[in-house]
């Protein structure tokens, strides 16, 4: 009798392949980029890297050309790899007028009643407006606790650069794959924040608040380092969709959680849907540390989106709490990564997908329990509801137990929307399209509470748009 | 006789090809109270059903009118608010929204317009405390985790607040104890009134206690096969369907 009927499977494929994929670097694939050593020289004067930073683009930049299009996940074939360079150098995207941004964008605003002028600002055309201010605000009242809390660029120039570097691109890569090299060569904008030992951050920081700032684009770099015993909720993304002309998204963030501390990473990623998002996001925690994600995917074309936790300390955790939301045209592959690394370590990973109209929504994820983890446990769940025949939502789940001392779990449900659960709403005068959107809303609700408010209310106001015109 | 509230013409409905009902006709007045009996599986579900406008039941031959109007390809919402109402056999459990926003939510579907907070809230705790449904129920997801018994009161709390011009009551009384269906017979006492009008499907006399009853349908093998005044009621529960069967 509940709103969605769900049907348990069993799931008993370990595809490691997916995985392993990035140690292989096939030296003989070579394609030709039209990104130069010039160009990322040129970025890195631009920016006034450090020497020690050129010379990191530069090997970024090699060890680019030397890796393959991973070709274990979705298509990205509509991504044009051999004039790489327009989405590196994405000014054009700069001078794009209100005109350009596409139909659905700008109704997705009107829908939303977001005042025009703040529309051209969320859609990366317009001038600034009032978040500059904001983020400022919040700025000052963290640095009175010792916080650091800037743009990467600026935290290069200054005392912090030592500890950047000891960090930046450790437990992301550039050998990690492809797009993690590109992100080496050309990263330009995001965040740094540093939160000292024992300092709780009472106020979530938003990345948000800097969206129009200057620099950011779609190769941003995230670094958070949070020293022990310390607390910090992150909340990242745009919260309406943002409209580039360059369609590839190749961002990073890397959070190192410290002895005892507990960082909070909260995310709503709602791109154009002809973005290709080839995200990379990592945390690596220490002893007793917890690291908690929560994340909603309803933009892009393409994504590729599988936040991994390397659980390094003793009995350091993991939770992770996701929803993906692919409609027409969107083909959307998210999940979660989690290494136990040590003994008394725990995961847990919740996730919900919808797919509707022809969209595909796939859950990928990849548990790994080391021969050192004695005594860890995981626990994964997947919910998917399909809201046509047309849709199609996959569970891809990787497990790779190296001790005996484990408690591993796994679940996967596939449901779809109950035609009674439809009729009996209808029957108290609600629309159809209103009826599913509010079932759709009770499957996503325990993820969508998860999210910080205005975040729920966005997702919820999501979920409405996309059921709109989904009736037949 | 000015028009009436429900008219049913000739009904034939199918499920999957296979008609289930053979030409029904049935007119309900307004402020009449109409009680459909009959044996398990005659199709008494399949008719209601049909009139609320399940999109699984096909009317094949026939129509439905309700005030006036031809409805018979109307959807289920527009049904509703027209003002007709469904308290089913077995509610739904919906997650995600509480007792109060639906309710909230189908009365503004119903009347076009959101009733006022603090005006509904306070009328919700009343006939919340009319059915004995304590208070916390209003904060929690509609019907989930409701026993059956609250279920079917919450059922009747719907009815009280979206006040409907015509209810059909599939089986409310079904497995509720004598105090519960005492307490939804109440609740639905209440709500009626000169202008409303009910359809309630029972195997039961006790739910009819206290409603005056207008008309009894009895529906055999997706057909009517007997209709009369109140006295039917008490001719079936104490001599089965055989006994009014044999004088059609």
């Amino acid at each position: 009798m509940a709103a969605f009927d769900t049907e348990k499977t069993v799931v008993a494929d370990i595809d490691r392949t997916v995985y392993d994929i990035k140690d292989k670097v096939d030296a003989a694939y070579e394609v030709s980029s039209g990104l130069t050593e010039e160009i990322v020289r040129d970025i890195s004067r631009e920016k006034n890297d450090p020497d020690w930073m050129r010379d990191f683009r530069l090997k970024s930049l090699e060890i680019y050309e030397k890796l393959p299009i991973p070709d274990w996940g979705p298509s990205i074939e509509g991504l044009d790899m051999k004039n790489i360079v327009t989405y590196v150098r994405p000014k054009t995207g700069m001078s794009a007028t209100w005109a350009q941004v596409p139909e659905d964008i700008k109704n997705t605003f009107e829908r939303l009643g977001i005042p025009q002028a703040e529309r051209s600002g969320l859609a990366g055309v317009g001038a600034q407006y009032d978040s500059e201010v904001v983020y400022h605000n919040v700025r000052k009242e963290v640095e009175d606790q010792g916080v650091v809390y800037t743009d990467l660029e600026s935290a290069l120039k200054g005392p912090y650069e030592g500890m950047i570097r000891d960090h930046f691109m450790h437990l992301v890569p550039p050998t990690d794959h492809k797009f993690a090299a590109l992100h080496g060569a050309v990263w330009s904008g995001g965040s740094f924040v540093y939160v000292p030992a024992g300092v709780s951050v009472e106020i979530p920081l938003q990345s948000y608040f800097r969206l129009n700032a200057p620099g950011a684009g779609q190769f941003e770099h995230t670094l958070i380092i949070v020293d022990k015993n310390a607390y910090l909720h992150f909340i990242e993304g745009c919260s309406a969709p943002k409209y580039n002309v360059a369609n590839l998204h190749a961002g990073c963030v890397e959070i190192f959680v410290g002895e005892g501390s507990r960082v909070r990473y909260s995310t709503i990623e709602n791109w154009s849907k002809n973005m290709y998002n080839l995200n990379t996001k990592r945390a690596t925690v220490g002893k007793g540390g917890t690291i908690e994600w929560v994340s909603g995917s309803f933009g892009s074309h393409t994504s590729y989106l599988y936040p991994m936790s390397i659980l390094a300390g003793e009995k350091s955790r993991m939770e992770f709490t996701g929803i993906t939301f692919a409609g027409a045209g969107q083909e959307l592959d998210t999940g979660a990564k989690v290494l136990h690394a040590a003994p008394g370590t725990s995961s847990h990973v919740t996730t919900k997908s919808i797919a509707r109209d022809g969209g595909v929504s796939n859950f990928r994820s990849s548990v790994v329990i080391s021969e050192k983890a004695a005594g860890s446990k995981s626990s994964v769940s997947c919910e998917s509801l399909m809201l046509d025949s047309r849709s199609r939502s996959d569970t891809i789940p990787a497990m790779d137990i190296r001790t005996d001392k484990a408690d591993v779990g796994h679940e996967a449900k596939i449901g779809r929307i109950s035609e009674d659960a439809v009729f009996y709403l209808m029957s108290r005068g609600l629309s159809e399209e209103d009826a599913k959107a509010l079932i759709v809303g009770g499957f996503a609700e325990p993820i969508a509470k998860e999210l910080p408010l205005e975040y729920a209310v966005e997702m919820n106001n999501l979920i409405h748009l996309e059921m709109k015109g989904s009736i037949g | 006789m000015s028009t009436p509230l429900l008219k049913i013409e000739g009904l034939h409905v199918s499920v999957d090809e296979k008609e289930i009902l053979h030409g029904v006709d049935l007119e309900i007045g307004a402020g009449q109270v109409h009680v459909l009996m009959g044996p398990n599986g005659t199709g008494k579900s399949t008719l209601v059903s049909a009139v609320m406008g399940d999109p699984r039941f096909t009317v094949t031959e026939g129509r439905i009118y309700f005030k006036g109007e031809d409805v018979t390809e109307a959807k289920t919402d527009e049904r509703a608010r027209m003002g007709m109402f469904l308290s089913f056999q077995a509610p739904q459990e919906i997650p995600g929204i509480t007792l109060e926003n639906f309710i909230r939510t189908a009365c503004g579907a119903v009347s076009g317009k959101q009733p006022k907070l603090f005006a509904f809230r306070r009328e919700l705790r009343e006939q919340m405390a009319r059915l004995g449904l304590d208070e916390s129920y209003a904060e929690r997801y509609l019907n989930v985790g409701f026993s059956g018994g609250e279920k079917k009161k919450s059922e009747i709390l719907q009815l009280l607040m979206m006040k409907p011009a015509l209810a059909l009551l599939d089986e409310t009384d079904s497995g509720l104890d004598v105090d519960a269906v005492r307490t939804v017979t109440e609740g639905i006492k209440a709500w009626h009134n000169a202008e409303n009008s009910l359809l309630i499907i029972t195997h039961n006399a006790k739910i009819l206690e206290g409603l005056d009853v207008d008309h009894v349908h009895v529906l055999s093998k997706g057909l009517i096969v007997r209709q009369g005044g109140a006295e039917l009621v008490r001719e079936i529960t104490e001599g089965g369907f055989a006994s009014v069967k044999e004088e059609d």
